[in-house]
């Protein structure tokens, strides 16, 4: 760098980089070795996640759904999820290894990620029944939403506009109330028993 | 005595007491009515014996009739508590410092507990030298102070098919602002050395914490580099654990998701990771079906805080301070307009003071409320002549189902009884 440092902190051993530096990128960097079928993980995904996530990865109660939702993404209630949403493989892969099952992180081994990310693409009709995840297929995946999203265009089809001079008086005819918050009554209502 | 007329109405009691005493008949107006007021006349305790000794309490909370000044919880919007939102109660407070203890909370797997000796963070990827700090080793840098707002970027998301909650800490609680103090993220990645990156323009920092959530987030260099702070105190005092404890990520204007807690790792990078927290969340569907990603900044926006459903007007008609909050992650807030005739027409509030860069700003207006129904909007704008839209100018563009970056105008219809609720207006 161009700045003067300071001498403050010691080099990070190659030990210490291998154990917290494991996000993986769209383009598959960051993957380990390893590989792991369908079958294998769907063994794992009913022993590990199917409590939370439903044996087809679907959903129970208000956990999330994993799969479904093709098609949906300009519905009144759109269903979001890895198979109908998410644009990379590369973060199904990342997020079940770092975070997931929930409660017990980082308890997944390589080959047990790649089998359950397996598992959850097929849940989604994205492979087939006999497929091996791994290094060397991560790229013969394609993620049916990889193209659903754009980068931040507030700055022209918003900010245009809403950068005026605002009105102040007679702005519009007349008001009417169209929604009430009281008539859906989901608010908490605490009844403190002050002090 | 003290206990009797230290005590805060709660809303329901409220409702009660203002139909009792009918419309008009203000709380503070009995001792009026019923000649000398005896908490002058009569010798209180408090006037003749002791308070507490300075030893009593080493650490304090607020007093107890302050005990409504709470975080809230609502539970339907989530599985459980641990990868949850609660809501600052915005409503009771005023000025712009937030305090901590009920400052919002939002994680992924939960609040976890770090110790100083046991916190660790590396900086790695495209610098010269992959470094390990220590806690000690962050206090040796030079530092710097700067207030600043930590807004969710879901803060008023349940609001955009339509008024649901009813009150200013729900709607518009996930917020906090605090003076902080650490080490410009600038410094740490110029100790680690940027050679390697060669041009930095186009580098990227992806930003991790300690938790099992990880919520690892992906940043250009050009803001890691400009305002980016990694945070050790807030308000004065040591980061609370639900806030990031003892190390968190302050990213000044952008949605609260990418200031990283308990953070442990900062990795120089050639691209974005793409992680979960910026597809799969983070991300904001327009009404065609695509999403906008990395919308990063929060952009201008005001709530009356007061009156406001949990703090309905108790006195009557005749002088009423009408304050709320006004914010912008673009810069700071020059002027906020409000209305009592749901929009119709407008006059400029007063703001406490000249609005600071990426922080909260108070205002204030002061009006003669004469006791009918009014239709209560504030509209912000910031230095870039932004000016916060309506939530159907924001519905036109973006359809209903972006979750986040609601900024839209909100409304409190107050009542003759000056009872307030959340509603939306034509």
């Amino acid at each position: 760098g161009e700045s003067a440092t300071f001498g403050i902190g010691r080099e990070a051993l190659p030990e210490e980089l291998a154990a917290w530096d494991l996000d993986v990128s769209p383009d598959g960097t960051g993957l380990p070795e390893g590989s792991g079928d369908v079958a294998t993980g769907e063994e794992l995904f009913v022993e590990r996640c199917a409590a939370c996530h439903g044996d087809f990865a679907e959903g129970v109660g208000n956990w999330p759904a994993l799969a479904g939702g093709e098609g949906t993404l300009a519905d009144e209630d759109p269903v979001k999820t890895v198979g109908s949403y998410w644009p990379y493989l590369s973060t199904a892969w990342d997020y079940v290894h770092r975070s997931m099952p929930f409660g017990n992180a980082q308890t997944l081994t390589a080959d047990e990620t790649y089998a359950i990310t397996a598992y959850i693409l097929y849940s989604n009709w994205i492979v087939e029944e006999d497929f091996t995840l791994s290094r060397d297929t991560f790229d013969e995946v394609e993620m049916p939403n990889a193209d659903g999203f754009i980068v931040d265009d507030r700055p022209e089809t918003e900010y245009a506009k809403w950068r005026a001079e605002p009105c102040m008086e007679a702005c519009k005819d007349g008001v009417e109330i169209i929604r009430r918050a009281t008539s859906l009554n989901v608010t908490p209502e605490d009844d403190f028993d002050v002090n | 005595m003290a206990d009797e007329q230290g005590r805060h109405p709660s809303r329901r009691a409220f409702l009660t007491s203002a139909a009792a005493l009918g419309a008009g008949a203000g709380l503070a107006g009995a001792a009026r009515a019923n000649g000398p007021d005896p908490l002058i006349t009569e010798v209180q305790d408090w006037a003749r014996g002791f308070g507490e000794g300075v030893d009593a309490t080493p650490y304090g909370l607020p007093i107890r009739f302050e005990h409504d000044v709470i975080r809230r919880n609502v539970e339907w919007l989530t599985a459980d508590t641990i990868s949850s939102i609660n809501f600052t109660p915005i409503h009771a407070l005023d000025g712009t410092i937030t305090p901590q203890g009920c400052a919002f909370e939002r994680h992924h797997s939960g609040a976890i507990e770090l110790a100083k000796p046991d916190y660790r963070l590396m900086v790695n990827g495209l610098v010269d030298k992959p470094l390990v700090f220590t806690y000690a080793d962050l206090e040796r840098f030079p530092r710097e102070n700067h207030v600043y707002f930590c807004e969710c970027a879901a803060n008023s998301g349940m609001e955009w098919a339509g008024a649901q909650l009813n009150g200013a800490q729900f709607t518009h609680g996930m917020i906090h602002n605090m003076e902080y103090t650490g080490v410009p993220l600038r410094a740490l990645l110029q100790e680690a050395g940027l050679g390697p990156a060669g041009d930095l323009s186009d580098k990227w920092v992806f930003v991790e914490g300690a938790d099992a959530s990880s919520n690892g987030r992906s940043i250009p260099m050009e803001k890691a580099l400009d305002d980016v702070l990694v945070a050790f105190k807030a308000n004065g005092e040591a980061l609370r654990k639900e806030h990031g404890y003892p190390v968190r990520l302050v990213v000044p204007g952008w949605e609260g998701n990418m200031w990283v807690k308990w953070l442990r790792r900062i990795e120089v990078m050639d691209g974005p990771v793409e992680s979960r927290e910026e597809t799969s969340k983070y991300t904001d569907v327009l009404a065609d079906g695509t999403a906008r990603k990395w919308t990063w900044v929060m952009d201008a926006k005001s709530v009356i805080t007061s009156p406001s459903p949990q703090s309905p007007i108790t006195h009557g008609p005749g002088p009423l301070v009408i304050t709320g909050l006004a914010w912008s992650g673009h810069g700071a807030i020059r002027r906020v307009d409000v209305s009592t005739d749901g929009g119709i027409s407008w006059q400029t509030a007063r703001l406490s003071r000249e609005g600071e860069s990426k922080a909260l700003s108070r205002f204030y207006l002061d009006i003669d409320w004469d006791g009918s129904e009014m239709l209560l909007q504030s509209r912000a704008m910031d230095d870039t002549g932004y000016v916060q839209p309506t939530k159907d100018q924001l519905r036109e563009v973006r359809g209903l189902n972006s979750v986040y970056h609601n900024n839209g105008i909100q409304t409190w219809h107050v009542k003759t009884s000056g009872e307030a609720e959340n509603v939306e207006v034509s």
